[in-house]
C-alpha cells in the first residue's frame, strides 16, 4: 500500500488554490543500482486525476521526468469553501492511491 | 493524518462502480480511453514526435503563456516549474524538456473551472529549453524558457 499524500486547498478570492504532495520514488529506469550494477526498473506515476465535488478538474498523464515525491499545484475557479477535493494517482505497476481534503 | 483505510475502501468502491458501469456499457469506450497513458507520446525520442503524438502540431508562439522556472538549476533532479496560461479556454497544458531522453514530461487536461495554471517539479538531464504547449479552443500555442542545469552541485 502506498504511503499517504497531502492535500492543501485554500481559497484565494474566487479561486481555490490546491497543492498536492505525493509519496512516490519516481524511478526513471535509467538509474543503476550501485551495488549490483543492474538497472533499477522504472516505477512512476502515470495518471493523476483531481476532482472537486465529484467533477473532474484535472486529468494528467506523467512521465518519469516528474521529480521524486511529486508536487502538484493547480487552481480551480468557482470552487468554494467546504468543497471536497479528491486526488488520485495510478502508477506503472498498477499501484494506486487517493486522498481527500476540504477547501478551507 | 491516517486516511489510508477509509480512502482505500472508498477507492475500491469507486473503482468497482466504474468497472460495473463499463461492463454495462454505460460509459463510452472513448471516456475510458481518455485517461489511458499515451505510451507513444511519452516514449517519443524527439520533441516533434512527442507533440505529434499528443495532437499538438503547428503551435503558435504566445506571450500569454508564462513559464516560471529558475534560470540556473543546480539540481537537475528537482526543477520547480510554474506555468500560467492567460489564454481564454485553456483546456490542456503539456510540459516538455527538449533535451531529455524522452522530452514529454507531462500532459495536463483541465476542465470544470480549472484555471490555466500548473505548478510542479521536474527532472532535467542537462541544460535545455523547457517547452510549454497549451491547447485552447482547438488551437495550440507554445512558449519556451531555457533552464541551465549545473550537474555536480558546485553551483557553477
Amino acid at each position: 500500500m502506498a504511503k499517504p499524500m497531502k492535500i492543501r486547498a485554500t481559497m484565494a478570492g474566487d479561486v481555490a488554490d490546491i497543492k498536492v504532495l505525493m509519496n512516490h520514488p519516481m524511478e526513471t529506469g535509467q538509474r543503476k543500482d550501485a551495488k549490483t550494477g543492474q538497472l533499477i526498473p522504472a516505477h512512476f506515476i502515470q495518471n493523476v486525476k483531481a476532482e472537486v465535488n465529484g467533477k473532474v478538474v484535472l486529468d494528467a498523464q506523467w512521465s518519469v521526468a516528474i521529480s521524486k515525491n511529486p508536487f502538484l499545484g493547480f487552481k480551480v475557479k468557482g470552487a468554494k469553501a467546504g468543497d471536497k477535493v479528491t486526488v488520485s494517482w495510478t502508477d506503472n505497476k498498477g499501484d494506486h492511491n487517493s486522498a481527500e481534503a476540504t477547501v478551507a | 493524518m491516517n486516511l489510508t483505510r477509509r480512502t482505500f475502501i472508498k477507492g475500491a468502491g469507486a473503482a468497482g462502480t466504474v468497472a460495473v458501469a463499463a461492463a454495462a456499457g454505460l460509459l463510452k469506450p472513448t471516456q475510458v480511453l481518455a485517461t489511458e497513458w499515451n505510451k507513444a507520446a511519452f516514449e517519443a525520442k524527439g520533441v516533434a514526435d512527442a507533440l505529434k503524438a499528443i495532437g499538438a502540431t503547428g503551435a503558435a508562439d504566445s506571450k500569454d503563456i508564462l513559464i516560471k522556472a529558475p534560470d540556473i538549476a543546480e539540481n537537475g533532479a528537482v526543477v520547480p516549474v510554474e506555468v500560467t496560461s492567460k489564454i481564454a479556454g485553456t483546456s490542456a497544458i503539456a510540459l516538455l524538456v527538449e533535451k531529455n531522453a524522452t522530452p514529454l514530461v507531462a500532459d495536463f487536461a483541465l476542465s470544470n473551472g480549472a484555471e490555466g495554471y500548473i505548478s510542479t517539479r521536474i527532472k532535467m538531464g542537462q541544460t535545455s529549453n523547457v517547452r510549454v504547449v497549451v491547447k485552447a479552443g482547438g488551437k495550440t500555442y507554445n512558449a519556451v524558457k531555457e533552464v541551465k542545469v549545473t550537474i555536480g552541485g558546485c553551483g557553477g
